[in-house]
């Protein structure tokens, strides 16, 4: 019933502009200079479609209600005027060219990378997006949030507090980009095509399997905050499902940012050097499980027979070590590779995989999986 | 007494009886009729798979399937309505009318006809069957992007390359057939330039035919040695580049398009100067602008892949040459409303969906500008906005004059009339309850929300609401389309030979219900000018 109310007054008052900012109506004018052109160039081309339509449906429309038989028109004759002809391919032409000439400059300026004074690299992954810093090296893994994943089959009240009103817009790892600075992404891809965008920048590129493309991005200092995009490409069976979200902040609060990064990634590799006991595998294992393989292989181990094998029961996760970890590590078929997650991640969840599910396999140390790399 | 039946003694043989008819056919009539008829079905089975998306679409979460599931449907969909119910159609009416129209007895070709009708049910039921394989049917959209469609689709893949293949064979014999019959069996006394619109857009749709089927065809053969035979043509990691793959599609792709849009803009230039009372305003600048049209088609390809990576001169050289496609198209709707200009017009079934044809199809052109516009489509490409034009072009474009030419020729096939009450009945249900399915899909993709996704965030949520309600009305209104064709073909009341006054062409001197065999010697010149759109 509250729907229905909403669908007639959405309809009612789909010109009042309430309803425009409410619904989202139109294009975002973003916050970057690209996006802010982009959108000037959409209006453009919007208003001359509109004022065309206007001049030729009321030709139409005037036509259908003047020359009706009914009213007693008689039907003139002609069917030919070499004038009109020659003035509506003409005039067509003359517009297109005036819509053409600023498309072209904006074209050529949001394709200049050259400006750029730093480097993200952005890898889509099914269905996550991988964010490496080459020169700051960081480098972590974005999945959607998990109370957005628990939503996806619950009730609406859950839906609607996923992620502070963004359900299926949130992620567990954000982007961090500082303000004020032109940024250089290279966008590749691990599997299939995924395309990476956030309208609020004007930045939308293919993520093409062994190849990079670049895009770039500055947001202008004063427009730090939170933006929200999502995958662009039909990538698989979870293509809706992997969001992206960044977080733009003042150079200061970035160097921060960046420094408790590289904090936590030396502390993750002394870890690697340690020996860790099986409870500790066990306890990290099921936590990078569900984040990286349960989409697949499903939380409780049973997968989805014939195209993703059950872990219950597997052959190789009851079988040799190395061939559980050579398997995860560079991957199989459909099986994505994972030696993007560290050799902790790597040794806890094979180890989970091991030893949950009442499988009876073998515990893999940090220091197994680093020399099978 | 038509000049035809007068002509008619020497053998008598009519159908032949009972199911074997329509196996052996070798009749333009029957095979049309047989066109028509797998059309329809198909329409209805790509339409049950669109109710189970907007079903899915009604509200936010997953409520009836799996996300893979869903993009079987969507994808299942996508290529039933494009290869299985839309150019089918368009190659019944081919059957139908083009021999009518140019004064011949039969199509050139006629065994191959039948066969090329024939193997149809056939690529079509092995498409179908792959929904019960093991892995599930085809999840890669209608445009099957490798490598989504080469490592890491399910088994049946195989299966749809195959039928892709026997659609293929169907088509370009389709088009070999149309071109044969066209050139040599046209009435020696009917010069290209007296050819009604609807024969010259399927000649030349016949030549876009032949130059983008055999593309496809390399583009799954390559698909087909990728998956079993260890080549690399799209796997980078074999020196391969699956971006080539979206090259080669699109080659197909876009004129396909046109091989859609093409013959309905003949039918429309049928209809308008019937209902107008009034002759086809610029004749030749119809047939120049749909040549013109079909050039263009084959050299803008790459504008569906804007995002694909390529330099920044390709982008402005595919930009320009998209923006030149709506010179000629613009050329097109001019003509039609200067033919309706100080007409005398009856809104009829047929011109109700000519003259919304003109509407809604010029909605999508207008998206289709702005998309050819390439930073614009940085934001455009991949939402709900691209889903929102192309089905403007197509279901209110190409579907909307397969309806239109079914009710305006019905009275020929049949020898009966439908049910004009009821027939605009359906219209009113019909326009309404598509323009509340697609229009608001303008704003969700301008919104930001991309296509293909099985749940999206509750910020989508009425428009999507509201777009479901449109789609199963819209679903619905088909039961009454169904009713109102099977009503005429059994009860209604006996047609005239010439049911619309002022209609023009070789096909109303004719019986009422046209004979089997059309015209056994050809018309006269006279009866040709008679019935020349070109006057
Ligand atoms: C994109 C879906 C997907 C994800 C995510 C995924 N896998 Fe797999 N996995 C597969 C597929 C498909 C296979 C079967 C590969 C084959 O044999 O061709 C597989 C096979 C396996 C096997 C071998 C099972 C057997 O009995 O043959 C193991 C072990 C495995 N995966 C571990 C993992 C781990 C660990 C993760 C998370 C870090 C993971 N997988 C994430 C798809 C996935
Ligand atoms: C004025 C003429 C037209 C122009 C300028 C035009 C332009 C475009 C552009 C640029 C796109 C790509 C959008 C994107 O993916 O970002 C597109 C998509 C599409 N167009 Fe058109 N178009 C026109 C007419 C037509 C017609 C007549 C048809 C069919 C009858 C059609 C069918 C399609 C289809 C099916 C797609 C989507 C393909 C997909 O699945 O990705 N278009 N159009
Ligand atoms: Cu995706
Ligand atoms: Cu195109």
């Amino acid at each position: 019933m509250k729907r229905l109310t909403t669908l007639l007054s959405v309809l009612v008052a789909t010109m009042s502009t309430s309803v425009f900012a409410e619904y989202g109506l139109n294009m975002t004018e973003g916050v970057t200079e690209i996006s802010k052109n982009i959108y000037d160039l959409h209006m453009m081309v919007f208003w001359v479609c509109v004022a065309i339509a206007v001049v030729v449906f009321s030709a139409m429309l005037y036509s259908m209600f003047a020359h009706r038989k009914s009213k007693g028109a008689v039907a003139a004759q002609f069917h030919e005027s070499t004038t009109a002809e020659l003035a509506w391919t003409i005039i067509p032409v003359i517009i297109l060219v005036l819509m053409a000439i600023p498309a072209t400059k904006v074209l050529i300026d949001l394709e200049d990378t050259s400006k750029a004074e730093m480097t993200v690299k952005i890898t889509g992954h099914q269905w996550k997006w991988q964010y490496d810093y080459p020169e700051e090296g960081i480098s972590f893994i974005s999945n959607l949030a998990q109370d957005s994943k628990d939503a996806i089959r619950g009730t609406d009240e859950d839906r609607k507090k996923a992620g502070n009103d963004n359900y299926l817009l949130d992620v567990d790892n954000r982007l961090v980009l500082p303000s004020g600075k032109p940024i250089r992404f290279l966008i590749t891809a691990s599997d299939v095509i995924h395309n990476w965008w956030v309208p609020d920048f004007g930045v939308k590129q293919d993520a093409n399997p062994g190849f990079i493309n670049d895009a770039w991005v500055e947001i202008p200092v004063g427009n730090e905050g939170t933006y929200r995009g999502q995958c662009a490409e039909l990538c698989g069976k979870d293509h809706g499902f992997m969001p992206i979200v960044v977080d733009v902040v003042t150079q200061a609060e970035y160097d921060k940012w960046v420094s408790e990064q590289q904090a936590a990634a030396k502390a993750a590799a002394d870890s690697a050097n340690k020996t860790w006991s099986k409870d500790e595998l066990m306890a990290q294992g099921k936590s990078v499980y569900n984040t990286n393989c349960a989409g697949c292989h499903k939380v409780d181990g049973t997968g989805m027979p014939p195209v993703f094998p059950a872990m219950v029961g597997s052959p190789v996760a009851n079988g040799e070590a190395a061939d559980h970890i050579g398997l995860v590590l560079h991957g199989k078929g459909a099986m994505p590779a994972f030696k993007m997650l560290g050799d902790s991640d790597l040794a806890a969840v094979i180890t989970y995989e091991r030893n949950a599910f009442g499988n009876t396999g073998s515990v893999v140390q940090p220091s197994d999986v680093k020399s099978a790399r | 007494m038509t000049t035809a039946t007068a002509s008619h003694d020497d053998h008598h043989h009519g159908p032949e009886k009972g199911l074997m008819r329509w196996v052996k056919t070798t009749n333009h009539k029957d095979i049309g009729s047989l066109y028509m008829w797998f059309a329809f079905i198909m329409l209805l089975i790509g339409g049950a798979l669109a109710m189970g998306i907007r079903a899915e679409l009604l509200a936010p979460g997953m409520q009836l399937m799996e996300p893979q599931f869903f993009n079987s449907l969507t994808t299942m969909h996508g290529l039933i309505m494009v290869f299985g119910a839309i150019m089918p159609a368009f190659v019944g009416l081919g059957n139908w009318l083009i021999p009518m129209m140019v004064g011949a007895p039969d199509m050139a070709l006629p065994r191959m006809n039948n066969w090329s009708f024939w193997i149809l049910p056939f690529a079509g039921g092995i498409l179908l069957s792959t929904f019960f394989m093991e892995g599930g049917a085809p999840a890669f959209g209608w445009t099957f992007y490798a490598p989504l469609s080469t490592t890491f689709a399910p088994d049946s893949t195989d299966f749809f390359i195959f039928a892709v293949h026997l659609l293929g064979f169907s088509s370009i014999m389709g088009a070999i057939n149309i071109i044969a019959t066209v050139l040599n069996m046209r009435a020696p006394e009917m010069k290209l330039m007296d050819m009604p619109l609807f024969v010259w857009t399927w000649l030349i749709t016949s030549f876009l035919l032949i130059g983008a089927m055999p593309v496809l065809a390399g583009a799954v053969t390559m698909m087909l040695t990728d998956r079993n035979f260890g080549t690399a043509f799209f796997d980078a990691t074999g020196g391969g580049d699956p971006v080539m793959f979206q090259h080669i599609f699109w080659f197909f792709g876009h004129p396909e398009v046109y091989i859609m849009i093409l013959p309905a803009f003949g039918v429309v230039s049928h209809i308008i100067p019937t209902f107008a009372r009034k002759p086809l305003f610029g004749y030749s600048s119809m047939v120049y602008a749909t040549a013109s049209i079909a050039f263009l088609s084959y050299i803008v390809w790459a504008h569906h892949m804007f995002l694909t990576g390529m330099p920044v001169a390709g982008e402005l050289y595919f930009m320009y040459a998209t923006m030149l496609i709506a010179v000629p198209t613009g050329v097109k709707v001019f003509n039609w409303i200067s033919t309706m200009w100080r007409g005398s017009m009856t809104f009829e079934a047929p011109m109700l969906w000519a003259v919304s044809f003109v509407f809604l199809f010029t909605i999508g052109g207008f998206s289709g500008l702005m998309l050819g516009i390439a930073p614009a489509d940085i934001q455009y490409h991949d939402t709900y906005f691209v889903v929102a034009h192309f089905h403007y072009v197509l279901v209110t474009g190409a579907l909307w004059s397969i309806i239109a030419a079914t009710f305006y020729w019905l009275p020929k096939w049949t020898g009966k009339m439908y049910n004009e009450g009821l027939a605009k009945v359906h219209f009113w249900w019909a326009i309404i309850s598509v323009n509340v399915l697609f229009f608001p899909q303008h704003f969700l993709g301008l919104a930001g929300m991309p296509r293909r996704i099985p749940d999206y965030s509750l910020q989508f949520a009425d428009f999507n609401y509201i777009s479901s309600i449109g789609g199963f009305a819209f679903g619905a209104s088909f039961i009454l389309l169904t009713y109102i064709i099977i009503d005429c073909v059994r009860n209604g009341k006996p047609a005239e030979a010439r049911p619309w006054p002022s209609a023009k062409g070789l096909e109303w001197t004719l019986e009422p219900k046209a004979q089997y065999h059309s015209f056994n010697t050809p018309p006269s010149r006279k009866l040709i000018e008679q019935e020349s759109q070109n006057s």
